[in-house]
């Protein structure tokens, strides 16, 4: 608990600040997670008064909104200063120096990292990848993505900490974010007009396969009459879209899916944009989002048009804060526009709303279910299933959820026909896919391919030369060595959700692999056992061989852990944490072996480093202070639980 | 696949057929038919909740949270296997390297699910290293003590406070390993809250976090629940 810190504002202040926010957001449980985020921006941190008030105001328990508070990375309920900066830590930001930034920062404005400053004024930590990997450096202050760091732009971000300039008065340049479109295709490079895609939909007559395929009442909230919605989703499963946030589920049985589940007296059909974008690497959505933003509403409405659904989210990671009002501003021209509200383009009925809710640090949240358990107000962890989402989704009603970029083909699928999607592409991969270029090459940034690209060719376009690696997919995804390079971007082949991070030889793959480990630790939701424990475990481990403590042994407990988080985690976080290790384990294993310090046995304890406690409490460093040898006697330490009836099934360890 | 007297539908479970009704999870149909499924964070009286994932059972080959599964005619299902077995007692290893657990000196031991879940699937070491959590101990309340360094975050107080008791004293807070549970007061401490020691989640912890007052080692170590008969036994006499 907070003792004796003040709170940022007077209590009536607080009710000032408060007031607007809780109205805005109907005063809703539902809404905590947007009602704390903007609460915290008003208000810097979420501290004991302000709870008071959203407690009163919500009706709900405290310990929940603590709770939901407790979960994402962003909300603090500790004071954190004025000026919040976080370091974006991905292996990206590391390879072009983020820590000795961080440093140089912390040390201008005389702090540790991590801590608040005794003024109150400003702390310094570090953040799960921020999405600006093809112009990092990058941090965000309070929220807000500042990119392309170096020396001087920390020097002077320190400067104007240190005078306290609100952040409205910061160099503008500090926050723009580039697009760095460098291959367009025809998403990329769509100039399709707001509407049209709605139009071609609407004009579109029903054809005899899904007139016999699919007679359902699917009218719901939709006039009687309109042969479009049919049509279209016989469009969309002609086109086999298939899912562009990783897993390739192919849109359209899942539309169809939602459309047939049943509905309860009151319920009605969601459309989700998982605009989540949280995999280390990835930043295609962004980019979408920031040049392409009506074509992916346009591909929700689509959605909503199919389905007969009226209600929409955009569910934005923290990280593009920055985007918010852009994208508020696009809907409201949309909406000015006749196409979002009632009766869209004349179409009596045909009414579809867009709501912007906004994530606050939780990789996890990308999953379908986090998310949906995010926008319903709650911590971040992933449902049961079954039930999924297209049947019990947002507040328990049919959902569908689908990525930026399965929006914004949608949309063009609307428009010009699934036969014309169907012929771009490979004969399982329809269509194009968004790639997020960033490492070791000439010219990072989103590059457009018909599916079926093979990894040289994209290596060659970016102006990669003497790669070694090539993280396909992200942490979660594969890591792929110089003779894999003519694998070929495919669901035939490597499925991905786009990131693609290029390595060169004078890069350890050992590091790359631990600051991933690093990275599914700090964003497991500790939802189940395997995951919460198994991915510490997986952590530890690296720093250990990174400490030049480990031995082969460790090769064979990652063995273990992997095969344990595979069976026994909940969603897919847990189940792919462990891929990035055991990928460069088996390719490139020099990296490793150079941190064996026995070839041979396990040793258990280090004597010499148990001894550093005892070191810093005596403040002695001196030779004698030291053991020479690490002591090779094994054995556990701790306590065993009281039974001991039974054999070791594990045979012990050595 | 399943030929069942009265047609009611059945599934195998290790080879046996389990019969079962509609809406009934693996996990209830194997307790109705005296098999036992390794589980800590489900009880029957309360909404499953699949965290802990000592359920977890193959079904047709994959592997699935038999608490939280429904059962559906013609499954395969396996449980006790030495695959499974391994896979469970390492998360057992899992949950007591993330608390502090020292047994002997607690007062729930004999009593403990987490002990004789471990001894029913003979887990004798903790295998992985301690991560010994600095986790303060409750003694605001007057009747009751909670001692978070042996919470496996289960959240079966949770459930029973919110569902049963209707008071949500307890919730959920922090992410990952950092996760832990909370007490639904201001200060943060069980005293200042509405609890019980009558509550019906005052009974459910199944490890030694929320413990009655003066009431130490009353039973003594030999004589307790699991000293007389395993889990596998217990837990399916006692319907939890
Ligand atoms: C840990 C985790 C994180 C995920 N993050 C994202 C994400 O950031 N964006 C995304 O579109 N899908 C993400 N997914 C996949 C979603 O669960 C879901 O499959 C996807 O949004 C469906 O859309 P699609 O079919 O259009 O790909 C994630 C899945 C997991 C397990
Ligand atoms: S696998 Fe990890 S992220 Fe997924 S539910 Fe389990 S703890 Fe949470
Ligand atoms: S206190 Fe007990 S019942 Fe509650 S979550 Fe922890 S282990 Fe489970
Ligand atoms: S008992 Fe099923 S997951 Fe815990
Ligand atoms: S014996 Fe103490 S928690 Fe189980």
């Amino acid at each position: 608990m907070v003792l004796g810190n003040p709170e940022s504002h007077a209590p009536d202040r607080l009710d000032e600040l408060l007031q607007p926010i809780l109205t805005r957001w109907g005063s809703a449980a539902r809404n905590l997670v947007q009602i704390l985020r903007e609460a915290q921006e008003a208000c810097d941190w979420l501290s004991p008064g302000v709870i008071d008030r959203l407690q009163r105001a919500l009706g709900v328990p405290r310990a929940k909104i603590e709770g939901v508070a407790g979960f994402y990375a962003f909300f603090y309920t500790q004071p954190r200063g004025r000026y919040r900066v976080l370091f974006s830590d991905n292996v990206t930001d590391r390879m072009l120096g983020n820590r000795a930034l961080l440093d140089r920062l912390c040390r201008q404005l005389w702090i540790e990292p991590g801590k608040t400053s005794e003024d109150g004024l400003v702390s310094v930590a570090s953040t799960s990848c921020t999405g600006l990997c093809d112009q990092g450096p990058a941090l965000l202050v309070n929220g807000f993505a500042v990119g392309r760091l170096d020396a001087a732009r920390i020097d002077a971000i320190g400067e104007l900490i240190r005078d306290a300039v609100p952040l409205a008065d910061w160099p503008a340049e500090f926050f723009a974010v580039a697009d760095n479109v460098r291959r367009a295709d025809i998403l990329l490079g769509s100039a399709m007009a707001p509407g049209d895609a709605l139009r071609a939909a609407h004009a579109r007559a029903p054809s005899d396969g899904m007139l016999a395929s699919n007679m359902r009442s699917w009218r719901e909230g939709l006039p009687r009459g309109v042969g479009g919605p049919d049509a279209l989703l016989d469009e969309i499963k002609r086109a086999n879209l298939r899912g562009r946030g990783g897993a390739g589920f192919i849109a359209g049985l899942k539309w169809e899916a939602c459309r047939n589940a049943p509905l309860a007296p009151g319920q009605q059909r969601f459309v989700v944009c998982n605009a989540d974008e949280g995999e280390p690497g990835t930043f295609k959505d962004r980019v979408l989002l920031s040049a392409h933003a009506d074509l992916v509403f346009e591909g929700m409405t689509v959605a909503a048009y199919a389905l007969g659904a009226r209600r929409g989210f955009l569910y934005l990671r923290g990280e593009y804060r920055y985007l918010l009002d852009r994208l508020q501003a696009v809907l409201a021209r949309r909406r000015a526009a006749g196409l979002l509200g009632g009766n869209i383009l004349g179409i009596p009925g045909a009414d579809f709303e867009i709501e912007i809710h906004v994530g606050a640090g939780a990789y996890v949240c990308g999953e379908e279910s986090a998310l949906i358990e995010s926008l319903e107000g709650k911590r971040g962890t992933p449902r049961n299933r079954p039930p999924f989402p297209v049947t019990n989704g947002y507040l328990d009603q049919p959902t569908v959820v689908n990525n930026v970029e399965t929006f914004a083909a949608a949309a063009l699928v609307a428009l010009n026909g699934g036969d014309w999607f169907r012929a771009i592409g490979t004969g399982k991969s329809a269509g194009t896919k968004l790639l997020s270029v960033s490492g070791d090459c000439a010219r990072p940034g989103v590059y457009e391919y018909p599916f079926g690209v093979s990894v040289a060719e994209v290596l060659a376009d970016c102006g990669a030369v003497d790669a070694q690696a090539v993280q396909v997919g992200g942490p979660s995804g594969v890591c792929l060595a110089p003779d894999e390079f003519a694998r070929r971007i495919a669901f035939e082949d490597i499925p991905t959700a786009g990131a693609f991070t290029v390595f060169d030889r004078t890069r350890d793959m050992f590091e790359v692999a631990r600051n991933f480990a690093h990275f599914f630790a700090h964003e497991s939701c500790g939802f189940c056992t395997p995951c919460r424990v198994g991915t510490s475990l997986l952590r530890n481990l690296m720093d250990k061989l990174h400490d030049g403590h480990g031995s082969p042994y460790d090769f064979a407990e990652i063995e273990k852990l992997n095969r344990l988080l595979q069976a026994m985690s909940h969603c897919g976080l847990g189940h792919t944490a462990c891929n990035p290790v055991l990928d460069t384990i088996a390719r490139f294993r020099p990296a490793y072996a150079r941190r064996l310090e026995r070839e041979d046995y396990t040793p258990a304890f280090d004597l010499d480093r148990a001894l550093a406690p005892a070191r810093r409490m005596t403040g002695r460093d001196d030779p004698g202070a030291h053991l020479q040898t690490v002591a090779e006697a094994g054995g556990e330490s701790g306590a065993s639980p009281g039974c001991g009836a039974r054999e070791d099934s594990e045979g012990g360890r050595v | 696949m399943s030929i069942n007297p009265g047609f009611a539908p059945s599934f195998s479970l290790d080879g046996r057929q389990v019969p079962f009704t509609a809406g009934q999870t693996i996990i209830q149909a194997a307790a109705a038919a005296g098999i036992y499924i390794p589980h800590l964070c489900y009880r029957p009286e309360l909404k499953p909740h699949g965290s802990c994932k000592l359920c977890t059972v193959k079904v047709n080959g994959r592997q699935a949270s038999s608490c939280t599964l429904q059962a559906q005619a013609g499954m395969v299902v396996e449980s006790d296997t030495d695959e499974l077995n391994d896979e469970r007692r390492a998360l057992l290893q899992m949950l007591f390297v993330e608390g502090n657990h020292f047994c002997p000196s607690c007062e729930k031991s004999g009593d403990c699910k987490l002990q004789a879940t471990a001894c029913e699937l003979g887990m004798t070491s903790p295998h992985y290293d301690h991560f010994f959590p600095s986790r303060p101990v409750d003694a605001s309340h007057p009747d009751v003590l909670l001692d978070f360094n042996r919470c496996i975050l289960c959240s079966l107080c949770v459930r029973a406070s919110r569902d049963i008791d209707g008071k949500s004293v307890f919730a959920l807070s922090g992410r990952g390993i950092g996760s832990r549970l909370i007490v639904n007061a201001r200060s943060g401490r069980l005293g200042d809250t509405d609890f019980s020691a009558a509550d019906k989640a005052a009974s459910v912890c199944p490890v030694g976090v929320i413990l009655p007052k003066r009431r130490g080692f009353a039973v003594p170590i030999g004589e307790r629940t699991y000293d007389a008969a395993p889990i596998s036994v217990v837990a399916l006499r006692e319907g939890e």
